[in-house]
């Protein structure tokens, strides 16, 4: 993990496991981006080798801790997320950056249900469309993670 | 690395596996409630993560704090010297009532009530998760803050400290779908329960007969039945009600007292003995005896 300036990774995402809990006004608090998820994204479609799903289940595993959900809930979530990343990294760095972007929204839309459905089986929470509002904000900032990313990963030369 | 010859399990193996250790967390976390210590160790084990999170916030209220011009600072000191006189005047007050109250209390051979210990804490994070209402707060074990601890705002009941790290604690809120109040309709009495529904700004009612008789307007007290929370305090205040004799029961609905989504210092208060209208024994034969020495001197005095 720590070979190859390995620990940048690991700060990244500990700044977008921050950047998930930091406070935020109630009305802008709806639309918070999945910071986790997209840096998670990233780098599994990046080094694959390095970022899998075992990392994103511990990192959802973290998310559960500071959001006090159900131990396990958004660690599923993130992880079969993440699964579908795995499987296609080769075809997804392929593809176009508003490609990846729109494959970005599915995948956190996918996460959201997910969550949903596991909260939906434990305690009974009603859908309302708020709760999908964050994959608007996660298609529009994809581009700038990506491109941000992939500058930091050339800079330190992360294998 | 060498993305071509990929070592290791593949990745379904993994998220067999993966998911296999959600599925077990869940069942132990949710049905058998088994990780109450761990969580508060993994509390205070993220907790500098929260910490280091809302520094941007507290460096923008510091700030804004001491940015402050000396007419602001003046008006709000005569603003605070006014009202604190006023709470003065009114402290001068009930010590009288809260004394005769005692008289009377002891007349009823009811226990009387104990000083309620409080704590001030200053929140911390504000859930982003939109399926559950909690907020972390600066004080936790350390500070002696314990599970279950009533937390009050100054208008009415926030919540319940939920899980206790080392320096940071988690309130349940009482909007959140998983919490329920134990309250009465401070007007005439009648009990009911206040659950959340998971929006800010309700509580919905159950099971209320048909013949109860609520209004909007009404405002609702905890009633001390739960043990949890102290007797007397604003919870909620009913905002609409429903007699519709098609159903089997009145939909009642009511607002927060506390505006929830404006918090940031909270009060704990922690009494050691539980308040309850039923008197332990010892207690109670102390307030008979009293209540007998009153009769005797009714008698004498007749």
């Amino acid at each position: 993990m720590f070979a190859h300036n390995g620990v940048i990774i690991l700060l990244t995402l500990l700044v977008a496991l921050m950047a998930s809990i930091m406070p935020l006004p109630l009305s802008v608090d709806a639309f918070r981006p999945d910071w986790v998820l997209i840096v998670l994204i990233y780098w599994c479609m990046a080094l694959p080798g390095r970022v899998n799903i075992i990392t994103a289940w511990v990192m959802g595993f973290l998310l559960d801790v500071l959001l006090g959900s159900v131990l396990g809930v958004h660690a599923a979530a993130m992880a079969i997320s993440v699964y579908i990343v795995a499987e296609n990294f080769q075809k997804i760095r392929n593809f176009s950056i508003w490609q990846q972007a729109l494959i970005t929204g599915v995948l956190a839309a996918l996460y959201h249900l997910v969550v949903f459905w596991l909260q939906r089986f434990l305690i009974d929470v009603t859908f309302l469309t708020s709760y999908l509002y964050p994959v608007i904000t996660t298609i529009i900032l994809w581009p700038w993670v990506f491109y941000l990313l992939r500058k930091t990963r050339r800079h330190f030369s992360i294998k | 690395m060498n993305p071509i010859f990929k070592h290791g399990p593949s990745p379904g193996h993994r998220l067999l596996l993966v998911l296999l250790c959600s599925v077990s967390l869940i069942f132990f976390d949710h049905k058998m409630s088994s990780f109450d210590h761990v969580r508060g160790f993994l509390q205070s084990m993220v907790s500098p993560l929260q910490y280091l999170a809302t520094t941007p916030k507290q460096m923008m209220s510091w700030a804004v704090e001491n940015v402050t011009t000396r007419r602001q600072l003046i008006a709000e000191n005569t603003a605070y010297k006014i009202s604190e006189l006023q709470f003065h005047q009114q402290l001068l007050a009930l010590e009288i009532v809260k004394k005769e109250n005692d008289r009377l209390r002891s007349l009823l051979a009811s226990p009387l009530r104990g000083e309620v210990k409080k704590m001030v804490a200053e929140i911390l994070s504000v859930d982003s998760d939109p399926y559950s209402h909690q907020v972390v707060i600066n004080k936790g074990s350390d500070d002696g803050v314990y599970e279950g601890q009533p937390v009050l705002h100054d208008e009415g009941i926030v919540g319940q400290v939920l899980h206790v790290g080392v320096n940071s604690s988690r309130v349940l809120l009482i909007v959140d779908v998983t919490h329920a109040v134990p309250v009465r309709v401070s007007r005439n009495g009648v009990r009911l329960v206040a659950s959340g529904t998971g929006k800010i700004d309700r509580l919905t009612h159950n099971f209320v007969q048909h013949s109860t008789d609520i209004q909007t307007g009404d405002l609702l007290v905890t009633s001390g039945l739960g043990g949890k929370y102290p007797e007397g305090y604003p919870v909620s205040q009913v905002s609409f009600v429903s007699n519709d004799e098609s159903r089997e029961f009145m939909r009642v609905y009511s607002t927060p007292i506390a505006q929830i989504d404006r918090l940031r210092y909270l009060l704990l208060l922690s009494n050691e003995e539980p308040v309850s209208i039923f008197a332990p024994k010892n207690q109670q034969n102390k307030k008979n005896s009293k209540k007998q020495i009153v009769e005797k001197n009714a008698k004498v005095t007749n």
